[in-house]
Parts: C-alpha cells; structure tokens; sequence
C-alpha cells in the first residue's frame, strides 16, 4: 500500500504536525492570564455592522465601563460553531463569556456546568436554567413596538402597514405583537398586515415580503433581526417610512426612518459586569424597557412626524409611567 | 383564499414572480451555454456572490448603477478566465472544482464585506423602466411592462442565446463539441478555444446574475444568494438545455415562490405551516420534470475533459 | 505535487492575512493551535472532522456509481430529524439500546432521502443533481416546520418560542469516550462506518456492481447486472451515511437538542459540501477519506480559534478552502487519480477499465 499518493499523504500529516507543535510553541495567546485585566467576550450570529441585532450588542459592550478587554466573534449562525467559540472563551479565562442569540441557550446549558467560575450572560431570554453562572437578558421591545404602532397608525394615509418579521420568537415576536397592539389601540381601522419569513438572513425574502406589502398598499413599513435590510431597500425605493428597531437605522435612509427603537443593552450588562466584580457571577435576569433607559425611541428630524410625534412622546411617558398595557 | 384570487393580488403575484426568476434566469442561460459545450460549473453561486459583492461595492462608492452591472460582469469573466484554467488547461475534475469556486466565492465575497464595508447602507438601482404604450394597458403593463431594465434584459436574452445556440456557426461548433469533442477536433474546431469563450461567457452571466440580485435587493450580505445559483443549475436540466425551457423552469420557480409568499402576507398560512408551503417550488419542480420524464437531452461529453492525445 | 499545491494555497491565504494588516504566521499560527495544538483541540477538530467523514464515505459510494449527489445537507438534516422522533418517542429505553436506536434512526432517514432522488433517476429518468438540489431545500422546510410545531420544546411554546426541541433523552447522549474530552464514540462510529464502506466496494458484489455501473452503465446492463437497483442503492447508501452524519450531529452536540436558526447551513455547517471536497480529496476511497476529513476538519475548526485569536473572519478560511481544493485538483498527480476514479459515466466508447487501487 505504500504508493506515491500515500506518501504525499503521510507528507501533509507529518508537515501539519510539526507545524502545529511550532505554533503551539510560539503561539499561546490570552492563557487563562492573572493580570487582573475584565475581559468580555461576545459571540452573536450575525455581522457587527448588521444595524440591527448583532450591532446592538456590539456598541453595548464597547459603552461599558471597568472592562479592560472585548473580543467579539460574530457571524456564527452555525450552532455548534458558536457553542465551540463560547467554550473556548471560557476556557480561555474570560471573566464574562456573552452568548446572544436565542439558539445558543442549549448550548449554554451545558457549558456553562463545566465552568462554574465564569460568568454567562445570553438573551434575548429570561431563562437562566437554574445556574447561578448564568444571566439572561431581554428586552421589552413590545414597548417601543406598541409606541411605533401607534406612531405608524396616525401616521398612514393608506390606511395599511406592513411588518417583515425573521422567527415568531424572543424579541423580535414581543416587538412585533407590540406593533400591532399599539396600532389597534390608536386606530382600530388601519390594517397590519405581518409577514414572518421564517428566517433570520434570508435577505432577498425580506426584500420580497416587503414588495407584497407595498402591493398590498402600504405606505409605512417596519421590521426586525438582520434581513431587514432588505426590505429597508424596497421601502426606500417606494417612497415608504419606516420604523427601525435594535438600533438606530437612520443611516439606512435619512428621509425614510421615522424612529428607531434602539437596545441600550449596556444598561443591563453594566449591572452584571459590576456583580461579576464583585463576586457574584449570576443567576439573574435582566429586561431592558423605557423605564430603566434601556430602550430608547431615537426620532430621527430629518423625517417630519407631524401629529404622530406628540403621541409617540405622549405613550413612551405613559408607558414609562406604567400606564400603558402593551398587550404583549 | 378569495384575498388572493383579487385582481391587484394575482397581478402583484406574477410582476414578483418575473422579478425573483430573473437571477435565476441569468445564471441558468450563463450555464446552460456552458454545458451545451460540456463544462459543468457548479461554482455557479460563488461566481454570483463575487458578483453581488463587487456590485454593491462599486454603486456603494461610486453611486453609478451602470459601473456596479460593468464590475459584476467583469468579476464574473475574470472567475471565468480562472475556471478555463483549471478545467481546459489543466483538465482538472469539474465538479469539484466548481465546488472550490463555490467556496471560494463564498467566502471571499464575505471576507471583503466585512472588512471593507463599514455600515452596509442601501444602493439605489435603476428603478423601474415603463415601457412606452405597453406599460399602459392595464393589468398585464403592470405584470410585465414595469420592471427594471435589467429583468428585460435578462429575457431579451433568452432568444438571444436559443439563437446564439441553434443558428450560429458558433453555436453549432458548442453543440458539437458538448456531444463529440474527439469528432469536432477531427474537423478542426478547436475545443479548448470553444470551451473557454462558453466559460467565460457562462460565468460572465452569472456574475451579472449576482450584480443584478445585489442591485435589486440594494444591499449585500453574507451568502446573499442563499443557494441559488445551485437552484440556477437545477434549471439547466429541468429546461433540458434550451434556453426557453431554463426560462420555464425559472419562472415556475419564481411564481410559485411569488405566490406563497402572497400567501404569507395575506395571513392565509402563518407560523409553522407557512414552512410547508415554502417547500412548494421545490416539490413543483421534481413533480413537474417526473411528469415531463425526459431522459434525453444530456450533452454527452458533459464533465468529460478533452484531452487531445487519447 | 499536491503538497505544493496546498502550501502555495496557504501563501496566497498568507498574502491576504498580509492586507488584511495580520502577520500570517501569526494568523497560521493561531489556526494550527486552535485545530491541533492541544488535546482538547485535538478532540474537537475530530469532532468537526466527522460529518465531513461520513458525507465523505456517502460521496465515495456514490460518486463511485457515477451518481452526483448534492443533496447532503438534506440527507443529514433528514437523519436528524428521525432519529430526533425516535428519542423524543422513546426516551426512557435503556442507554446500551437507546444510543444506537437513534443512530439507526439517522441512517433510515438518510436513507429514505436518498433513495427518492435514486429512485427518481432509476425509474423517471430525473437528473440526480436537479431532485438531490430540490429535496435540500423541502429538508430545511421540513426541519423548520417540525422545530416550530411538532416537535418543539413545550416549555417554548408558551416562551420565547425557540425554535428546538426539549433536552434530549439523556440516554440517548452519545457516550463519552475515555479521557477528559468532549470526544464521543460518533468519531468511532464514522471510523467504522469507513472500512465497512472499504469491504463494501471493494470485497462484495453489491460493491463490483456500484462500480461497474460507475465505469460503464451500458456494459453492466449487457452483462446482465440490475443497473437501475444499483443506482438506487448508490444513493440510499449515500444518504443513509449523511442521515448518520445528522444524527450524530444532534446527539454529540453541546445542547443536546434540534436547533434551528432556519436554515440548512445552521445546522450542518455545510459539511454536505465540504464532505465532497473531503472524499475527492481522499481519491474517493473511504480510508484516504479518513486523513482527508481530519484536514479539512481541522481548517474548519481552527478557523474559528483563528477569528478570535487575530480578528480575521473566518469568512478567509472558507475562501481558503476552495483554493485548496482548486490547486491541488489543478495539479498533475490528484488529477489523475481523481480523474480514474470518477470512471468515465455515461460513455458508451470502451476505455481502459483502470481500477483505482485500494
């Protein structure tokens, strides 16, 4: 059995193990290091720069204060990939490992057994599956939601809006049930047609489902999770608004974007940063909402609102002041 | 169900249908002339990627649509230049070569988004064209005659190319050495200069296939395609190699995938159903060619690399 | 040669690290230490390194039958799902029995997804690469209509709504193996599964018949073989090694569960691509796939350690991969190979029946 194509075999082998053993001699970065540096690390399933989820995060750690460190992996939208990274950070000593995306909770689930001295944080959820390593956090984005409905149903002169939605789950489903309750609330007769695509980056559907509403008649246009881009597009090519959610998505069209409900997730991850300091690693679960500043409505003046912008302003006090049931 | 059976939904079903088939479109003609020669490309889809991306790009930087079509089909014949190489020169195995394409594309066009692009703001393509008169005549101008000029183009190809194909000394050359390269040496036409214009011509189709999506959608992102140049090559055998019959297949494709997708918007599947009505075009597909059940039509020295000495 | 033709891949890789402002040695470095650099690495690259091996092991099969088949990814996701049903069914059967119960669950469902698209050939004369392309995408519908409704976690139905299932039967986790490493006896299984494919093509005649109607389908149905069983039996086998790879995939996860973000990749990492790559790499020849995996896996998986440790996206190694795969099918002796290997599949001129060595 010993051919030529064997031995350029057995070559490959043996050049990738010495290879190996010479990196491994050279190269052993960020070894569990006792330097007293805070280092967090973030592992989310889509682009930093997706103006949408995965940003989000990504500008809420770098606003944190007392973190020395941040190591961002991004664009694992395979689950065992991200589960592998999250193992990785721990085991690399990091002092909080951040899993955001829903579908990594049963990763984190057993990972975060093996690794009783570090912290965990992962949302959008409030489950943190009994560990006290663990925290979970959420946002209220029905709130911001149940106001932009509102906003978006005084404002519509065709009476129709449509919302382009990835998975009727987490916050994308609070926001967008948010939506629809705050329009019914302000005006019953205008009609919300939603449109969940089933996916979370499937851009050119998210362009399609946007054209079928605009079809259907409407003028105003919303949507979440990072395919949304797609139909922000087709809004801007039609003459629609729209209203932006987890971040601001203004630059996305200066004339289009009426308001942005933008995550201030570092209002919740400060407190968590803080505890691990001090030596509690977890355990809780932590919503941001209009009352705490973790959510912000940002209006956005290149558009004029009109009537629409006293109430939006009107429903974030009301809801602020718990006035406001958003029915999500 | 009498939602979607009203006039101004069924003509929006039809004028969407025509808009998603046409990147399908694209990149079927592109590989149809390639395989008519007897080179598969299954590196289709990383072609459209570096497409879209080289698109995106140029219309991001320099806000000209007409330069961002120019750089996508240049991307798009410089992969070809590539692919020649490989499997005419160097008369490497085509489908995994493709496939090295594929990946390659794939992750190149993702790599040089994330670090080139810094916030991925929207371009602006070429907005709708109505074609004088035509455009007028109410329902059917909407369905067909209120497109971008690029869906017209990519079907003012398909006679094209059924010409090209069928009427050409250089069509007939393609088709002669896709059946019997050995035959068409023999008479003198050289076939690895026959090979390398239907590949360059086949991957310059499907980086404009790619240019054409980015421009339509007006962003890029990772994977933009999302597997269809594969569905592209799909197609090819479904229209049998004809350039009418990958222009079937596709809009077969897009209507149908136009339709469920009307369906979602009215609220008439939601939730998890609305899974099983996305497999519709798919199914469509095989039922259709089972029912069609043609076994003929294969060029015969497909994936077969010429080599002059045998 | 084909070393050289990987190493010149990796200087053009090295040339993009250098514009991307990454010294590539360093930018390697933290590959190769993330893929081999220590045990627990080791373990985790032959994790990575066993879907591509038994897509890899089907591709051979297959490939060897003249059959193409794409439709991996659906035949993993389509493994996933029953031998899913089968633990959520019978979640309390003793682990000895449970364990392999799931495994062969994965197998019937890989293997189903591969006998349509044979069938179909066989019987209606559909082109393998059209039907096997088709059922991938009905695979992922089916996957996310499942996870949403049927089978998902019921403590999400009323929750967030994530589409997965509930924990699995802890009986039905893959057993660890010895020594303190995620490593779970699905390496060994696909080991196995690697020289029982061996025996198959190369000491049954169920394997002669494969290849004979890989080399010449017209000369196997003069010498009286059945070409169209054979060809269904080409990619049900196929299949019923990917509906393995799923499997294994869902049973040896972190979360022991089905999870989905919606699509096909989410799940199988495009290792229904890459595994094409791993058995054309091998020669098409189960045992050379078994190097070739642990490579590719190897790549894939230090890829990620690369992103972390130097801020490259792992989006470089990808486009790495295909590279690697274009020289080295470029240069002269793998070409070859490959090329014998692959038979000469619908040409009814006589050739030389030269029989790649085993």
């Amino acid at each position: 059995m010993y051919t030529r194509r064997n031995r350029k075999w057995l070559g490959l082998m043996a050049m990738l193990a010495v290879l190996a053993l010479a990196a491994g001699a050279c190269g052993s970065d960020g070894e569990a290091a006792d330097d007293g540096l805070f280092r967090i690390a973030v592992v989310a399933p889509s682009a930093s720069n997706d103006l949408a989820f995965t940003q989000s995060m990504v500008d809420a750690v770098h606003a944190l204060d007392g973190v020395d460190v941040i190591d961002i992996t991004d664009g694992t939208f395979i689950v065992d990939d991200a589960a592998a990274a999250v193992r990785g950070y721990a085991k690399d000593g990091y002092d909080l490992v951040i899993a955001h995306g829903s579908q990594y909770g049963g990763s984190l689930q057993e990972i975060a057994k093996d690794f009783p001295d570090t912290a965990f944080a992962w949302g959008t959820s409030n489950d943190t599956f009994g560990l006290d390593n663990v925290s979970a956090y959420t946002a209220a984005s029905d709130q911001g939601g149940y106001v932009m409905g509102a906003m978006a149903a005084a404002m519509t002169s065709s009476g129709v809006v449509g919302v382009i939605g990835p998975i009727a789950v987490g916050d994308a489903k609070l926001y967008v049930d948010g939506f629809v309750n705050g329009a019914a609330a302000q005006d019953p007769s205008v009609t919300v047609n939603v449109n969940y695509i089933e996916s979370f980056s499937d851009v050119a559907l998210a362009a399609e489902a946007a054209e079928g509403h605009i079809a259907n008649g409407a003028d105003i246009l919303t949507g979440t999770a990072q395919m949304v881009v797609g139909a922000t597009g087709v809004a801007a090519e039609n003459g629609a608004k729209w209203f932006g959610t987890q971040s601001n998505q203004t630059a996305l069209g200066e004339d289009m974007v009426v308001a942005s409900q933008v995550y201030k997730w570092e209002k919740a991850l400060q407190g968590i940063v803080n505890g691990v300091k001090n030596g509690d690693l977890g355990g809780g679960s932590h919503t941001i909402n209009l009352e705490n500043g973790g959510i912000v409505i940002e209006f956005n003046d290149g558009v004029d609102a009109g009537d629409a912008r006293a109430i939006g302003e009107g429903l974030i006090a009301d809801i602020k002041a718990r006035m406001v049931d958003t029915g999500a | 169900m009498t939602d979607f059976f009203t006039m101004a939904s069924l003509v929006f079903v039809v004028g969407s249908g025509i808009r998603l088939a046409t990147p399908f479109l694209l990149a079927g003609l592109g590989e149809t002339i390639g395989q008519r020669s007897g080179v598969l490309n299954l590196g289709v889809d990383g072609v459209m990627l570096l497409g879209a991306f080289g698109a995106y790009w140029t219309i991001l930087e320099t806000g000209r649509p007409v330069a961002g079509v120019s750089v996508g089909l240049g991307v798009g014949l410089v992969m070809g230049v590539v692919y020649g190489v490989v499997t005419v020169t160097l008369r490497a195995e085509q489908g995994v070569s493709g496939i090295g394409i594929f990946l390659f594309g794939l992750g190149m066009s993702d790599l040089l988004f994330q670090k080139k692009v810094g916030t991925p703001l929207p371009i602006r393509g070429f907005g709708e064209w109505h074609v004088p008169v035509l455009s007028r005549i109410p329902k059917v101008g909407e369905m067909f005659f209120q497109h971008s000029v690029l869906v017209y183009l990519a079907f003012l190809l398909v006679p094209l190319v059924a010409f090209l194909l069928n009427r050409t000394t250089f069509g007939l050359n393609v088709r002669a050495v896709g059946e019997n390269p050995a035959a068409a040496d023999s008479l003198g036409v050289s076939v690895a200069r026959v090979r390398y214009t239907t590949i360059l011509l086949a991957n310059g189709l499907a980086g404009l296939a790619g240019a054409v999506l980015a421009i339509e959608l007006g962003i890029f992102q990772q994977n933009l395609t999302n597997g269809q140049g594969f569905i592209a090559i799909a197609l090819v055998y479904f229209g049998a190699w004809r350039p009418i019959g990958v222009m079937g297949g596709a809009l077969l494709f897009g209507m149908v995938s136009a339709t469920v997708l009307q369906w979602k918007t009215l609220g008439l599947v939601s939730g998890a159903t609305s899974s099983l009505t996305a497999m519709a075009p798919a199914i469509l597909t095989i039922v259709a060619l089972v029912v069609i059940s043609r076994t003929v039509g294969q060029p015969a020295a497909l994936t077969r690399p010429f080599d002059r000495g045998l | 040669m084909p070393i050289g033709a990987v190493v010149a891949a990796f200087l053009v890789g090295g040339v993009m690290l250098l514009t991307l402002g990454v010294n590539p040695i360093r930018g390697y470095g933290a590959l190769l230490d993330g893929a081999f650099g220590d045990v627990d690495a080791l373990a985790d690259t032959a994790i990575k390194s066993m879907p591509l091996l038994l897509v890899g092991i089907g591709i051979c099969i297959a490939f060897r039958a003249s059959v193409i088949n794409i439709g991996g990814e659906g035949q993993m996701i389509a493994g996933a799902i029953v031998s899913t049903l089968v633990a959520l069914a019978v979640p309390d059967v003793p682990r000895l029995l449970l364990v392999p119960l799931v495994l062969l669950g994965g197998v019937v469902g890989g293997a189903i997804w591969g006998a349509i698209p044979g069938a179909l050939k066989a019987y209606s004369g559909v082109n393998e690469i059209l039907s096997t392309i088709m059922l991938n995408i009905v695979a992922v519908q089916l996957m996310n209509f499942l996870l949403r409704d049927l089978i998902m976690d019921p403590y999400e139905k009323d929750g967030g709504r994530i589409p997965q299932t509930r924990r699995l039967s802890h009986n039905s986790d893959l057993p660890l193996l010895p020594g303190d490493t995620r490593l779970h006896i699905g390496v060994l299984v696909a080991l196995a599964m690697a020289v029982l494919a061996w025996v198959l093509l190369w000491r049954t005649s169920l394997g002669y018949r494969l290849r004979a109607v890989g080399h010449s389908p017209a000369a196997a149905r003069y010498a009286g073989m059945p070409v169209k069983r054979t060809i269904v039996a080409a990619l049900t086998l196929s299949g019923a090694m990917c509906g393995l790879a799923g499997a294994i995939l869902v049973f040896g996860s972190e979360s022991h569960r089905f999870v989905t973000d919606g699509s096909s990749v989410g799940f199988t990492g495009s290792a229904g691509f890459n595994g094409i790559v791993t058995a054309l790499f091998g020669g098409l020849h189960p045992l050379w796939t078994i190097p070739s995996s642990f490579f590719f896996g190897g790549l894939l998986f230090g890829a990620n350690a690369m992103q972390r440790a130097v801020q490259v996206p792992a989006a470089l190694i990808v486009a790495l991969n295909g590279l690697v795969v274009v020289f080295v099918v470029s240069s002269d002796r793998m070409r070859r190979a490959v090329g014998e290997s692959l038979g000469r599949g619908r040409d009814p001129a006589p050739h030389d029946d030269v029989e790649a060595q085993p």
